[in-house]
């Protein structure tokens, strides 16, 4: 009886015209469009629909297989991949850097096409240098996932910030989103970027120059046009939304801070300083947080924080792009 | 074959001034007949290369390649990197220490001169230590280099830190005629750097090396330079602000030469874009605005050469992470299709790109060992024979380097050399070419 009710949950078919779908592999945000990311908040929508039933899974991925290789140590996003291959029904590998024959001194590529010949349809990679998923999808005909790769992107995490903003505000167009913090060394920041202003959003930077990355507003056929603001004030004038970047304690021995307690009196997002915002403002962070360095607990838990939707928010966005991806092709 | 006849091609040969048709007999390795028009030698009888519509100079030099033997054989051997040279129009090559060992010794150099007679196909000048073993902390034997044949000092690959020790490098130096040749690269500000800093790094989320990294070393090098009196060769400019210093510094009379390699000639950082590691260089690709800058320098005698920096790896060095992968485009076999761009384009004359490979970096290496870069008669038969516009589509399959880590693979390029002739031996010919045998 039951088999039969999940068939028919088959027919939660997110609206998926598929000559829309032109990605094998998602590797960053910057090359899609207005129309491709509105399909995946589209779809994310369905999904968030099955993970409000009872049960929370339907047959989409049956049969296929998906390996998480992580390169790097994660709580939210591989355990979000793993929970959306599992409510869609598919067969999930978690494999991590210390466990397999990596700490050997197997090559990536080697790696991966081992993943391959085992039977991976789809491989969602977190690695520490940036284009490594970029290498991976030169020589892999499974899909590849970027599940975020040194400084340069993390899609998903974008794709799930713009999720969470649009369930808020409805449309992105024309926002104000201000990102503080560690803009230089966050791949979360750079996916955001593109994601938002191709959304229509108006993006502000803020953060010690030191943690700003070079060249910004110098082409913009290569990186869209952001606003920079020194002030934290400035920055958050008018405010629709807000993202604070986890600070990283390794950046003030580099010399990029001279403490972390003038970062703090600087650049912490605190219930005063929102209050500049605009009253409706929403607070995202991507995590995990540094309570009371970049954010105060106060704002981190307090009414405008949507930082655990974010995280259950990860789950819908995460399935629909594996839905999608599995229909992207005979995988 | 003894004896060959180049016959009515264009020759192009900036030492002597030469920009016209003419035939030159080459007999027992050296340059033994010149003619210019439609002149023919005294008795015509004599292998021929029928250069009509081709353009015939003399063989190029480049003053910095990496040829990884001893040491790095899977990268690159002396008879591999000669070969590949010789493809590529060179017929003397000046190779960098940074072996394994390194060559910090007389027995080195003596190994790579020796193996170079053995197996290389073209003239072959090793470029000896500044420091023992490359570390930069004390002076290498130089007098025992010089003697034993180094053309010049260097620790290419690694900047020297101490600015005490390379003062104390130019100044021993002196005494020998030979250059410095410095990779001018602020070490700690180009620390963890993958590519040109800028919009390009930003997006692709790589550390990126700033182009100040390589004008503040350069910086201290000329006034190091100017303190000694020593000669300096800057290795591969790549910014706009390094070529100001360089003009300033030869304005104030400065001891200073320089080059730039065909890739920063002719390449941006846009390269990078994909994460081809093929295109991870060090000095990184920059801008439009300093191959612009670059090209102005050629042109006003800032920079005084082209050298390849030909620096080869396997593939699998290359088949990695950007981050992983090591610096370097092997490049001897585009160099002279690349930089025709370049004259196709008006930016440069042909002549004056000739001079950059031939005449002017013979004023580097100096006579020493024998008239380089001249087709004068008496002078060694190192030939290059060209044809400007003919097409081809690089495929490093076709590579006899062993290096096949080139951004340029699959491109289209104008301009082949088509024969090399390498102390009067032809030591590679294009299948367009074809030598009329005569019956003695």
């Amino acid at each position: 009886m039951r088999q039969v009710q999940q068939k028919d949950t088959l027919t939660v078919k997110p609206e998926a015209p598929p000559l829309l779908w032109r990605h094998h592999h998602i590797l960053d945000l910057d090359d899609f469009t207005l129309e491709e990311i509105e399909l995946v908040l589209k779809t994310s929508d369905a999904m968030k629909e099955v993970l409000s039933r009872a049960i929370k899974k339907v047959p989409a991925l049956r049969g296929k297989t998906i390996i998480t290789l992580f390169y790097e140590p994660s709580t939210r996003t591989r355990t979000s991949f793993e929970l959306a291959a599992k409510n869609l029904s598919a067969d999930v590998v978690n494999l991590s850097a210390g466990t397999s024959s990596i700490v050997k001194g197997e090559c990536l590529i080697d790696t991966l096409s081992t993943l391959e010949a085992l039977g991976a349809d789809i491989v969602i990679m977190r690695h520490p240098m940036s284009g490594a998923p970029y290498i991976a999808a030169k020589y892999l005909k499974a899909s590849m996932v970027n599940a975020g790769d040194g400084w340069h992107a993390h899609p998903t995490q974008a794709l799930l910030d713009l999720y969470t903003i649009r369930e808020h505000k409805g449309s992105l167009k024309e926002l104000k989103v201000t990102i503080i913090g560690d803009i230089k060394h966050s791949r979360v920041a750079r996916s955001n970027i593109w994601g938002l202003t191709t959304m229509g959003a108006k993006v502000t930077l803020c953060c010690p120059f030191t943690l700003l990355p070079a060249g910004l507003n110098h082409r913009q056929d290569q990186f869209p046009k952001v606003t920079i603001e020194a002030s934290i004030e400035h920055a958050l004038d008018g405010a629709d939304v807000v993202m604070a970047l986890r600070l990283q304690r390794e950046r003030q021995p580099s010399g990029l801070l001279p403490s972390i307690r003038e970062y703090v009196r600087l650049y912490q997002l605190t219930e005063s300083r929102l209050a500049k915002a605009k009253p409706d403002v929403i607070v995202l962070h991507p995590g995990p947080v540094n309570e009371d360095i970049e954010i105060a607990s106060s704002v981190a838990r307090g009414p405008r924080s949507v930082i655990n939707e974010q995280a259950a928010n990860g789950v819908a966005v995460r399935m629909a792009l594996l839905y999608l991806l599995a229909g992207s092709r005979q995988l | 074959m003894s004896e060959l006849l180049i016959q009515n091609g264009h020759i192009i040969d900036p030492s002597q001034g030469l920009d016209e048709t003419g035939s030159l007999l080459i007999r027992n390795g050296q340059i033994s007949w010149l003619g210019l028009g439609k002149s023919s030698p005294p008795q015509p009888d004599f292998d021929v290369i029928n250069a009509e519509g081709l353009i015939v100079c003399p063989g190029f030099i480049d003053l910095h390649c990496h040829l990884r033997e001893p040491g790095y054989e899977e990268k690159e051997t002396i008879a591999s990197g000669s070969r590949a040279a010789a493809r590529g129009g060179f017929t003397t090559i000046c190779c960098m220490p940074n072996t394994n060992p390194p060559l910090d010794n007389q027995a080195a150099i003596d190994y790579v001169k020796l193996v170079a007679t053995k197996e290389g196909v073209v003239r072959i000048l090793p470029i000896g230590c500044i420091s023992r073993g490359r570390k930069g902390k004390e002076l290498a034997e130089m007098a025992e280099l010089a003697q034993a044949g180094a053309i010049a000092f260097s620790d290419d690959g690694q900047p020297v830190r101490s600015s005490r020790l390379l003062r104390q490098a130019m100044e021993y130096s002196l005494a020998f005629g030979r250059p410095i040749i410095d990779h001018c690269q602020d070490a700690e500000l180009s620390q963890g750097g993958l590519m040109n800093e800028g919009i390009i790094a930003t997006r692709l989320g790589l550390s990126g090396i700033p182009a100040a990294a390589e004008e503040v070393a350069i910086a201290r090098d000329l006034a190091l330079a100017e303190l000694t009196g020593a000669r300096l060769h800057v290795a591969h400019v790549s910014s706009q602000g390094s070529v100001e210093l360089i003009r300033r510094a030869k304005e104030k009379g400065i001891r200073v030469t320089a080059e730039a390699t065909p890739h920063h000639l002719t390449l941006t950082e846009e390269k990078v874009i994909g994460y081809d590691t093929n295109a991870k260089v060090n000095p990184p690709l920059r801008t439009q605005q300093d191959i612009k800058a670059l090209i102005c320098g050629l042109n006003d005698g800032v920079i005084d050469i082209i050298a390849t920096d030909h620096a080869p790896h396997t593939e699998n060095d290359k088949r990695c992470e950007f981050a992983r992968a090591p610096f370097g485009i092997s490049g001897f076999e585009t160099a002279l299709g690349s930089l025709m761009n370049l004259v196709h384009e008006g930016k440069l004359s042909l002549r004056l790109l000739i001079a950059k490979l031939t005449s002017e970096p013979a004023k580097i290496t100096g006579n020493r060992y024998g008239k380089l870069g001249t087709l004068e008669v008496g002078a060694p038969a190192d030939v290059t024979i060209l044809n400007p516009g003919l097409e081809w589509v690089v495929d490093t399959k076709d590579f006899v380097s062993k290096g096949k880590n080139t951004p340029l693979d699959g491109e289209r390029l104008k301009g082949k050399v088509m024969a090399t002739i390498a102390q009067g031996r032809l030591v590679y010919k294009d299948d367009g070419i074809t030598i009329e045998r005569k019956a003695h």
